[in-house]
């Protein structure tokens, strides 16, 4: 059983006014989710995937398509006890404390009093708040208030934990603290299911992930299989004492080439004609100084995909 | 049923913490500055001033608080988003909704009790006997301020912030004019405005129903059947918007 199953998602929003144009903002998504991976949902900000979201947590309603959480309807309000939510930019209670802000949030998760007990000092220490436990949040930094929100997306001990771009706004200790977590949930066997538009975040963390552009899903998949099946892997070689210009096979096979005096760099778009450009370096009376196959990137990958959906 | 009861009870909080209940400051100064000041002006209805000025001071500070603060609180979940998290918990939004209106229900209730303690407290120091009635008045004017507040909580459910004050302050106004209403109804030689006027008397809450303020005040008691069918209309009124306000926030996206 899969922790989340989208199919054929759409969301069109009805216009205000009659002269207003309805507006599509996804079309088709389908995806799944496996239970204990981490999953990465990429796209350009105004992608679609805030919406997405949304509509997995029942806080808008699809236009058409299917969502199911934990193998169960996302109308059945009980299955909403096995995830934990951490939106974008969030804006909590700040007259509350840390402590009560997360007490309100367990007891909503239906959490009893010694369970409450025992959570919200181990979540404080996890995200590095016991300091901090007694003051209200209207008192708490960017960075507290996203590492409060996360320790609200726990409290209840979730199978399934949604967040939200978690990372933006956070320095880089802070983002690898957030980073850190999200390894451990996996490490807890729970699913993690997370949107962001910052590459390394996802390179770092994500077993899996998905590309959505103007509300289209491009790709979805474990990010080495995505790499190879659709970037491209060049191969940079660098030669000594060769004019590029001056040999036909090189200007024809290489989509890149920079000439600094004798020495010449080039960027080829795969392996296919290497041998080839070897040898009429020889064959010129080259030297050959260096081969470095370029190993395709997810950022390629995703610029790839999002200029072809754009 | 305890998800209800842990969002009413953050709503107390809320209005709490935020400091709400300093109204009770005005409204104490207001009590004893002018149960001094009619006081000295007036000679022999002394017990009466005071008794109106007391119970239209509470029913003011009643309402206006439910007004703003009803809006405010809900508008403000939805404004600042903190209502995602809620909603991503095992709660329906019918829950939230009446959560919310239990949390308004019970700090509108605890307002009312303390302005009404001190209320009689200057009565009592001022020597003058304490009506009856005067609790009557009240428990009229508690029901009013769980209709207002069901009113502001059903605007403010689809409507912004600003547009639902006016709205609930408009139907307040008309609610306390439906009398007028009528016979403007009776009176006008125009179909459409005697339409128009009929309609409204149908559709606004009868306000005047509840107020029983100027009797209240002179020592006269209203019958108990009366105060029965009165809350009763005003109960069953504020549970027809609520009923409205949790249909509109089932169905919107957030």
């Amino acid at each position: 059983m899969d922790a989340i199953v989208i199919e054929r998602l759409t969301k069109t929003y009805r216009p205000t006014w009659p002269w207003q144009q309805p507006a599509t903002v996804l079309r088709d998504v389908s995806m799944s989710v496996g239970q204990g991976e981490i999953f990465g949902f990429l796209g350009p900000n105004g992608a679609g995937k805030t919406t997405t979201m949304k509509i997995v947590l029942g806080l808008m309603k699809p236009t058409s398509g299917l969502v199911q959480l934990l193998g169960r309807s996302v109308k059945d309000v009980d299955i909403h006890k096995h995830i934990g939510y951490l939106p974008e930019s969030p804006y909590f209670y700040d007259y509350l404390t840390a402590e009560e802000f997360l007490a309100f949030y367990g007891r909503l998760g239906g959490l009893t009093k010694t369970e409450l007990h025992q959570r919200i000092p181990a979540l404080l220490e996890r995200v590095g708040l016991t300091e901090a436990r007694c003051r209200p949040l209207r008192k708490f930094s960017k960075g507290m208030l996203q590492r409060i929100g996360l320790a609200q997306a726990l409290i209840h001990d979730p199978e399934l934990v949604i967040l939200d771009e978690p990372m933006s706004g956070l320095d880089p200790v802070g983002r690898k603290e957030v980073r850190d977590i999200i390894l451990s949930l996996r490490d807890q066997g729970k699913t993690v299911f997370f949107s962001t538009h910052i590459i390394s975040d996802v390179e770092m963390v994500c077993d899996r992930v998905g590309i959505l552009a103007k509300g289209t899903m491009l790709a979805v998949g474990r990010i080495e299989d995505l790499v190879s099946r659709h970037a491209t892997q060049s191969v940079e070689v660098v030669c000594e004492g060769v004019l590029a210009s001056s040999i036909p096979l090189i200007k024809d096979a290489a989509i890149r080439v920079l000439q600094r005096g004798s020495r010449c760099w080039m960027s080829l778009p795969g392996q296919q004609k290497l041998e080839d450009v070897l040898a009429a370096i020889r064959q010129a009376g080259g030297k050959l100084v260096s081969v470095i196959p370029h190993k395709a990137t997810l950022e390629e990958l995703f610029l790839e995909q999002t200029n072809q959906g754009v | 049923m305890q998800s209800l009861l842990v969002v009413a009870r953050n709503t107390f909080r809320e209005t709490v913490r935020d400091k709400i209940l300093y109204n009770l400051v005005f409204f104490a100064l207001l009590l004893i500055g002018a149960s001094v000041l009619l006081g000295e002006l007036t000679i022999g209805e002394q017990s009466r001033i005071v008794n109106d000025v007391g119970l239209a001071a509470i029913n003011l500070v009643g309402v206006i608080m439910a007004i703003f603060v009803g809006i405010g609180l809900v508008s403000k979940e939805i404004e600042r988003r903190t209502i995602y998290t809620i909603l991503a918990r095992p709660i329906t939004r019918t829950q939230f909704v009446l959560g919310k209106y239990c949390g308004l229900v019970f700090i509108g209730g605890l307002n009312i009790a303390i302005m009404f303690t001190m209320f009689l407290s200057t009565i009592w120091l001022s020597g003058n006997s304490i009506f009856g009635s005067l609790f009557q008045a009240v428990e009229l004017m508690w029901v009013e301020v769980l209709l207002v507040t069901a009113l502001a909580m059903f605007f403010s459910t689809f409507s912004t912030p600003t547009l639902s004050a006016i709205m609930t302050l408009g139907i307040y106004v008309i609610g306390h004019l439906t009398g007028d209403l009528k016979a403007i109804a009776e009176k006008t030689k125009n179909p459409a405005t005697e339409s128009i006027m009929t309609a409204l008397y149908y559709v606004c809450p009868n306000l005047e129903w509840l107020n029983v303020k100027g009797q209240a005040a002179a020592g006269v008691p209203v019958s108990g059947d009366y105060q029965v069918a009165a809350t009763t209309y005003g109960l069953l009124y504020a549970g027809l918007l609520l009923f409205g306000a949790c249909r509109i926030f089932e169905r919107r996206d957030f």
